[in-house]
């Protein structure tokens, strides 16, 4: 019987799965904003401005969700600064939480700078001289440090549930790579979206297909990361012989697989079926990215604690 | 400063008990303070739960509205943010008529090495002069980390606080020279306070005295410096399988899995930085190829 069978949920729920999943896309779609950004050709700086964008929004709405969260949410500060030795920081790079605290403050402060940037090089605010925190070398030096903020955002969130003692999170140390894998995958997928939506046909060709492309082969590490995070549960992936097994397939087949074929086979499955496959595989994707997350949390939340303990442990020693 | 000298008990030698060290609490003579639970001598009778929520002003549970187990004598079931000891009933039935209790009462165990202290991103959680852990309600902001970290299920919101609590081994009472009201309490001596190194002399004398009377299971859990968490200064006389009692047989602190899933996801985020990377490089020299080759390029993409 693995040890983390005897502990209490810390009842991350309610706020916590549209965290991750909205906290997930924000930091992917500013490493993939910022990809473009340096690498690509400037028929990519519509999908750069909307990934900056998202980025943005979306780190302003993780913060507010992790607020409402706490059981004391005008407290919310007591992360950053010591409450009994204000202003002091208060910082233990060894706690998850505290260190992506930071990170998320960081990464607020970085991506609502090159958006601001970006509404300002598109005349949208009045202070036109700000698009350098977009458009010059300073913007894409910004850039680097939001993409490496963002992938921490995107990766600590699994990491943080592996530091704990919780059956499921605390047995594997696959689930930072794996939530890191599908938040990269997810944000792909809603740039995919966004760009279909409000970037004009003859100009994201390139870009949507690259974007494709990413997001097909992220599917596929987030295939195969899946399949080791199942595995490295040892005695303990016997919960998955539930309800919970169930979703995790929900998320494999429908979340993984499909969307795979419809971004590798797109040309095929649009001649037989006549559908949109860009479209529709990115919906699933994202679909499947909140469900992933939902069941990573669902599956440990309802475990509880040392009453099961006792409970598992007679059936084991008292048959 | 304060000074206790604990009360001698009916039946012991009592120039024994008269000789017995003070302890002194608070300041620079504070030593590591902690709570010996002999289970064997626990009657179930929950006084020790009575004077810990009497003690703390811990409100009743749903208002007072009692709700029955349904499966159990035990109506209380677990520690949480209410009930800071709880006398676990163990109740082995494997026939009618053939089986036993065993009563624990339970409690955080103030571990040497604290998971939940460890992963506390506020500060709220601290080691106090008695080496036992505390969680400052004043700083803490309900965020839960500690209670996903504790390797015993202890710790639980207070729904009347909207903040983290568990046992804080009265630390208002320990610091002016009282005993705490749970082992203060206790009917039967099953909770016993005193300093952590005396606690260990007395439980290792007390096992030794069982299993001369025949019984063999008896055993310590937590009171091994060396043993995992470096030590419980709450431990336990136990007499059967760790698991049976809702205990871990090896606790863990949570930062095992820190340096492994760190490294794995930095691996993860390189490789989709390097497949992002080869992405544009390949659709450049796709269009070069193009270019050269005079193809006509690809349809923008395959929506409407």
């Amino acid at each position: 019987m693995s040890d983390t069978w005897f502990t209490a949920p810390p009842d991350w729920l309610l706020y916590i799965v549209p965290y991750f999943f909205v906290g997930g896309i924000a930091g992917g779609s500013y490493f993939l904003a910022a990809v473009l950004h340096w690498l690509g050709r400037p028929e990519d700086r519509p999908v750069v401005r909307i990934g900056y964008i998202v980025a943005a929004i979306g780190a302003i709405l993780s913060g507010l969700l992790l607020i409402v969260d706490l059981g004391r949410p005008l407290r919310f500060w007591h992360m950053l600064l010591q409450s009994e030795r204000f202003p002091l920081p208060i910082l233990k790079p060894w706690s998850p939480m505290s260190i992506g605290s930071w990170a998320l403050f960081l990464f607020g402060v970085i991506a609502t700078l090159s958006a601001i940037g970006v509404l300002a090089d598109e005349r949208r605010i009045r202070y036109h001289g700000l698009r350098v925190l977009y458009d010059s070398l300073a913007g894409r030096v910004l850039a680097l440090f939001g993409a490496a903020a963002g992938f921490f955002i995107a990766g600590y969130t699994g990491v943080l549930l592996s530091v704990t003692n919780r059956p499921i999170w605390a047995d594997t140390e696959f689930l930072g790579v794996l939530f890191l894998v599908s938040a990269a995958s997810t944000a792909a997928a809603l740039l995919i979206l966004l760009a279909l939506w409000r970037v004009e046909a003859d100009v994201r060709g390139s870009t949507v297909r690259w974007l494709a492309w990413f997001d097909g082969w992220a599917l596929l590490l987030e295939l195969v990361v899946l399949a080791f995070f199942v595995i490295s549960l040892g005695s303990v992936a016997s919960v998955w012989l539930s309800w919970r097994g169930l979703l995790l397939l929900i998320v494999l087949v429908f979340g993984i697989l499909v969307p795979l074929v419809l971004h590798f086979r797109p040309v095929w499955i649009a001649e037989r079926w006549r559908s949109r496959p860009l479209f529709t595989g990115a919906v699933l994707v994202l679909a499947g990215g909140f469900l992933l997350r939902l069941v990573a949390l669902l599956a440990s939340e309802t475990i509880h604690g040392p009453h099961a303990g006792i409970q598992g442990a007679q059936s084991l020693l008292w048959p | 400063m304060a000074a206790y000298a604990p009360l001698p008990i009916l039946g012991q030698d009592t120039a024994a008990a008269t000789t017995a060290p003070t302890y002194y609490y608070g300041g620079p003579e504070a030593q590591p303070m902690g709570f010996f639970t002999d289970t064997t001598i626990c009657i179930g009778c929950k006084a020790c739960e009575v004077a810990c929520k009497n003690w703390n002003q811990l409100p009743a549970r749903d208002g007072g509205v009692g709700e029955m187990s349904g499966d159990s004598y035990d109506n209380t079931r677990r520690l949480d943010g209410l009930h800071w000891r709880h006398v676990k009933f163990v109740e082995q039935f494997p026939e009618e008529y053939n089986g036993r209790w065993l009563m624990m009462s339970d409690v955080c165990k103030h571990c040497v090495q604290a998971g939940c202290l460890e992963v506390c991103p506020t500060g709220a959680i601290i080691r106090t002069e008695f080496d036992t852990v505390v969680i400052q309600s004043d700083v803490c902001n309900g965020c839960r980390a500690c209670i996903a970290a504790c390797p015993f299920g202890v710790i639980d919101m207070n729904p009347a606080s909207g903040t983290a609590q568990k046992c804080t081994m009265c630390y208002d009472r320990i610091s002016v020279g009282l005993e705490p009201a749970c082992s203060k309490a206790c009917p039967t001596d099953s909770i016993q306070f005193g300093t952590v190194e005396d606690l260990r002399e007395r439980a290792a004398q007390r096992v030794e005295q069982l299993r001369a009377d025949g019984v063999t299971d008896a055993y310590l859990y937590g009171a091994d410096a060396d043993g995992p968490l470096g030590g419980l200064n709450a431990f336990f006389l136990l007499v059967d399988e760790p698991e049976v009692y809702g205990l871990p047989r090896n606790p863990q602190m949570p930062s095992r899995n820190l340096i492994d899933s760190a490294a794995l996801s930095t691996a993860g985020a390189v490789a989709l930085g390097a497949l992002a990377a080869i992405g544009l490089r390949k659709q450049r020299m796709d269009r070069f190829a193009a270019e050269e080759d005079d193809v006509p390029p690809p349809p923008p993409d395959l929506a409407p």
